[in-house]
């Protein structure tokens, strides 16, 4: 079947089958930024945008798109860079296979919530599994990220 | 060579890492991003039973269906022996695993593999394999495994490389014993002798990245394999073996990898690629689902470990006897290092002993396959240790850190233990170097408030804050075994290639390696080019295990760099018509009395213009040691006596790495190690039912650490300087993941007086000790 969405503001038209989930669309049209961590929306790799709200892309079918905008990592690489620079600054730099995710889940987070608490960044990014870091690290370039104007 | 680190201008400095911004960016590629579009995709089907015998198996069904291109059962692949553990040569870990084999020993051992054209195809055909299993009994308790009527392991053709225990009739992997002194002699001339059981538990790697895999054949017709791995070299050598192929007819390459913890130093997966690949042509794929990955792949091994302390009313500890028995699962990937590990990183904390005994089995069950795991036994070893000596503390009367500055590991002491125990083999004597552990003891101290705090605080009626504290100890590599080398080539432009076999896994070895070169030709990381590692193009490295990257490839990168300037400046010399003693060269500029000549200048005019030639030198590095990093760590965790749950509010760490290299991704080694440490502590649990199936095979199932459970992690290195190590540097991977289990066991028991001797330390059993205490 055909569906059209927008890849980060660009009009695309991919032919699919009806049980195939976004994830793998993307990826076999070589969007290899999207990772897939477990393929059942618990780990958070495969974060990406669903007009502008983070989704996991393993768990959303790609016929449900139709019309909407999907943003990836290559639509924010300014903002994607600048977290980079917290994360290294804060030592939160590892195996970065969770890292795209991340930086989908807090681009979008600090376009949501205003001055959120240390627990609602908790909540917000609970869902984005990091086996390597120690977690605080992380959450201390968020902060930072959040803080930028 | 010691080196003032004052005047470090890279090693030591904040510098971020080299491959930070591209990650973060989505550049990167991992080894799925890099397989073949047109790949056949593999699949396997696993046994439902934990121990049977294959009788029949049926797979004209499968073949026959449009799309598969391939269906592999025992009677198709090479009945060789081999070990997965990816390991050095010889192998300490028994060779008791064939590709496919007609019997299955855990619930998710291959059966078959099919490749198709896709993946529903491939599930499809699974689905078509007829299989008639002899279902066994299965040994599913480890403490009944030695002398079971069932023997996991009754197959001809599975062998030990050199002496190390194996006895599978009597469902033995591996055994060891050694002893210091006399213990029995000394422990009935202690004042106190205290002892206890401790049970810890499998874990799992979870790590993001699943084990992938790919082949292709290139223009040579040689198979080239990508893979997660974290030992590309001793995989080709592996699968050479095991395949009867030539060496030089297979390259591995380690692209990008999503975290390792061990886990993917062994294989998971190639075999099946590189077999479908060299019998169809066409390129494959694998790559493991969750519930593979942690039903399919390794767990930490678990351990029963008893331990016995001795010691005088004066706090002198005399002797210590250590018995454990270890669970390898299915296969013995790991069984004797991880168990010797146990002893050998754990029990010369405490030096000064006139006796010490280490011994025991590791045996085979009908579990998932035990392996390398973060900790390698030093983490079961120091909760057993580090928890009895807490014991000890409380018999004497004195202050468990008092008990532990008194007879713990100082600088320029050893230990009789590193002389005997090595990897699976003699070990390497030693003498501590750099040893700053009363440091970190003191400064964990200092930053927890042990003196105003311990043992508890009681913040109200139902709630109690407990403090509790451990010391541990690690390697840096395998002395006299495991080697690394690097190469570096000068390119116009004055920017140096590096190419290492050392295996960036996510632990930033690019980035310290980058900066050991910098360091030493006195330039910037953004001068140096850094690729590792592929079996074509990298030189040798053992891999990232052992704690070994920084020490041993590190040297090795230093190694290079040196010979690189040694070789640069004698060349200006040439250029410049002056004796080589006289050439100064500050990373930029050759200078002899009033004449000159930059690098830039050179390297444009040797590649170009005059004597061209490639510059270029290739170094390496065998340990003769394996100083140990040490650590004191504390913590604050406050426990809910009515319900049992607790908080760990706080985790102070104070590490001895020697230098660090780069002062930002050693405290992510600390700190992940901590948390993955905290995770086996207080909740990870591999847990199967009845008949052996697993029930943790999801993150719903099996939770890792989250921003929810992390409260407040305070972690700190001690200014130390260990004179073999590159620019002063120690390993860090490890030390991190030592200490949780045996701090969060003290703390709780100073909080409530419940002392857990079974891992995970749940609410649940602390609420269960409480109730007992009432009575």
């Amino acid at each position: 079947m055909k569906v059209s969405f927008y890849l980060n503001d660009v009009l695309v038209n991919y032919d699919v089958n009806p049980n195939e989930y976004l994830s793998h669309t993307l990826r076999s049209h070589g969007v290899k930024s999207i990772k897939i961590g477990c393929n059942e929306s618990t780990c958070g790799s495969c974060t990406l945008l669903v007009d502008d709200k983070p989704a996991m892309s393993c768990s959303i079918l790609t016929a449900q798109i139709e019309g909407k905008h999907i943003t990836t990592v290559e639509g924010i690489q300014e903002e994607a860079a600048k977290i980079s620079y917290y994360f290294s600054e804060e030592g939160a730099d590892q195996c970065g296979f969770c890292n795209v995710g991340y930086a989908l889940v807090i681009y979008a987070l600090k376009r949501e919530l205003k001055n959120p608490t240390d627990e609602e960044i908790n909540d917000y990014i609970v869902g984005n599994l990091c086996r390597c870091s120690g977690l605080q690290s992380q959450m201390n370039a968020i902060k930072r990220y959040l803080k930028e104007d | 060579m010691i080196i003032d680190k004052k005047k470090m201008r890279v090693v030591n400095q904040k510098t971020h890492s080299v491959d930070g911004k591209g990650l973060m960016q989505g550049r990167s590629f991992y080894t799925d991003d890099l397989a073949d579009q047109n790949s056949l995709v593999i699949k396997i089907l696993r046994s439902p039973h934990a121990f049977a015998h294959i009788k029949n198996i049926d797979v004209s069904k499968a073949k026959a269906l449009n799309g598969v291109a391939l269906v592999l059962t025992y009677k198709d692949v090479p009945h060789v022996s081999f070990s997965r553990a990816g390991q050095g040569y010889p192998e300490p870990s028994p060779h008791d695993k064939f590709i496919l084999d007609e019997y299955v020993r855990y619930v998710g051992d291959e059966v078959a593999m099919v490749a198709a054209i896709n993946e529903e195809i491939a599930e499809d055909a699974l689905k078509l394999i007829e299989v008639e299993y002899e279902v066994l009994e299965p040994v599913l308790d480890f403490e009944k495994a030695v002398d079971n009527p069932s023997i996991i392991h009754p197959e001809d053709g599975i062998k030990e490389m050199f002496p190390i225990g194996f006895e599978p009739k009597r469902n033995i992997a591996a055994a060891y014993e050694m002893q210091v002194g006399n213990v029995e002699e000394e422990l009935k001339k202690c004042d106190v002798v205290v002892d206890g059981t401790f049970y810890s538990q499998a874990q799992a790697h979870a790590m993001i990245e699943p084990h992938s895999s790919n082949a292709r054949l290139d223009e040579h017709n040689r198979l080239v394999i990508y893979s997660s791995t974290q030992t590309p070299f001793h995989m080709r050598r592996i699968m050479a073996t095991t395949l009867g192929m030539p060496v030089s007819q297979i390259r591995f390459i380690k692209p990008r990898v999503g975290g390792g913890f061990g886990g993917k130093q062994a294989f998971h997966g190639e075999f099946f690629c590189a077999l479908t690949t060299l019998r169809t042509g066409r390129p494959s794929k694998m790559v493991y689902t969750r519930e593979e990955v942690f039903g399919a792949s390794y767990t930490r091994h678990p351990m029963r470990i008893n331990m016995k302390i001795g010691a005088m009313k004066d706090g002198t500890i005399k002797a210590i006897d250590c018995r454990s028995l270890s669970d390898t699962g299915a296969y013995g990937e790991h069984s004797l290092t991880v168990f010797m590990i146990v002893g050998s990183k754990v029990l010369p904390l405490y030096n000064k002993v006139n006796a010490v005994r280490f011994g025991g089995e590791v045996v085979y069950t009908n579990h998932v396959s035990a392996g390398a795991y973060r900790g390698y036994g030093a983490i079961q070893g120091n909760y057993a240790l580090e928890s009895t000596i807490d014991i000890l503390a409380e018999k004497l009367g004195i202050n468990p850190r008092i008990l532990r500055e008194k007879n713990s590991m100082k600088e320029k002491e050893t230990s009789p233990i590193f002389e005997i125990m090595g990897e699976g083999t003699k070990g390497t004597a030693m003498i501590m170097e750099s040893c700053k552990l009363p440091y970190c003891i003191k400064r964990g101290a200092e930053l927890i408030g042990w003196e105003e705090n311990w043992p508890r605080k009681v913040i109200s009626d139902t709630k109690v804050r407990g403090y509790g504290m451990a010391i541990a100890m690690q390697g840096s590599g395998i002395p006299f075994m495991d080697m690394g080398s690097a190469s570096i080539k000068l390119n116009d432009g004055g920017s140096y290639m590096v190419t290492v076999g050392a295996t960036d896994i996510g632990q930033g070895s690019d980035t310290i390696i980058s900066q050991i070169v910098a360091e030493e030709l006195q330039t910037t990381v953004d001068k140096i080019l850094i690729y590792s590692s592929d079996t074509d193009l990298t030189p040798f490295d053992c891999g990232a295990y052992a704690s070994s990257t920084t020490y041993i490839s590190g040297n090795a990168a230093w190694n290079a760099a040196q010979k690189m300037r040694a070789r640069l400046i004698k060349e200006a010399a040439g250029y410049l018509e002056v004796k080589e003693s006289t050439v100064e060269f500050d990373g930029e500029v050759f200078t002899s009395g009033d004449k000159k000549v930059s690098l830039n200048d050179l390297s444009v005019l040797w590649l170009y213009n005059k004597d061209q030639h490639q510059v270029s030198v290739t170094e390496s590095y065998i340990g003769h040691v394996s100083p140990p990093p040490f650590m004191a760590a504390y913590a604050e965790v406050e426990v809910d006596l009515e319900t049992g749950e607790y908080e760990v509010l706080n985790y102070v760490t104070v590490t001895d790495c020697g230098t660090t290299i780069n002062p930002m991704l050693a405290r992510g080694q600390v700190e992940g190690g901590i948390v993955q440490g905290l995770g086996m502590a207080c909740f990870e649990d591999v847990k199967y039912d009845k008949k052996g199936n697993l029930l943790s095979n999801n993150f719903l199932n099996y939770h890792i650490p989250t921003h929810k459970e992390i409260h407040k992690l305070t972690s700190e290195f001690a200014d130390s300087y260990e004179p073999t190590g590159p620019f002063g540097a120690k390993s860090v991977g490890e030390i991190g993941i030592d200490t949780p289990p045996a701090v969060i066991c003290n703390a709780i028991y100073n909080a409530t007086g419940v002392r857990v001797h079974t891992l995970p330390i749940t609410p649940e059993k602390i609420l269960k000790g409480l109730k007992e205490l009432k009575k």
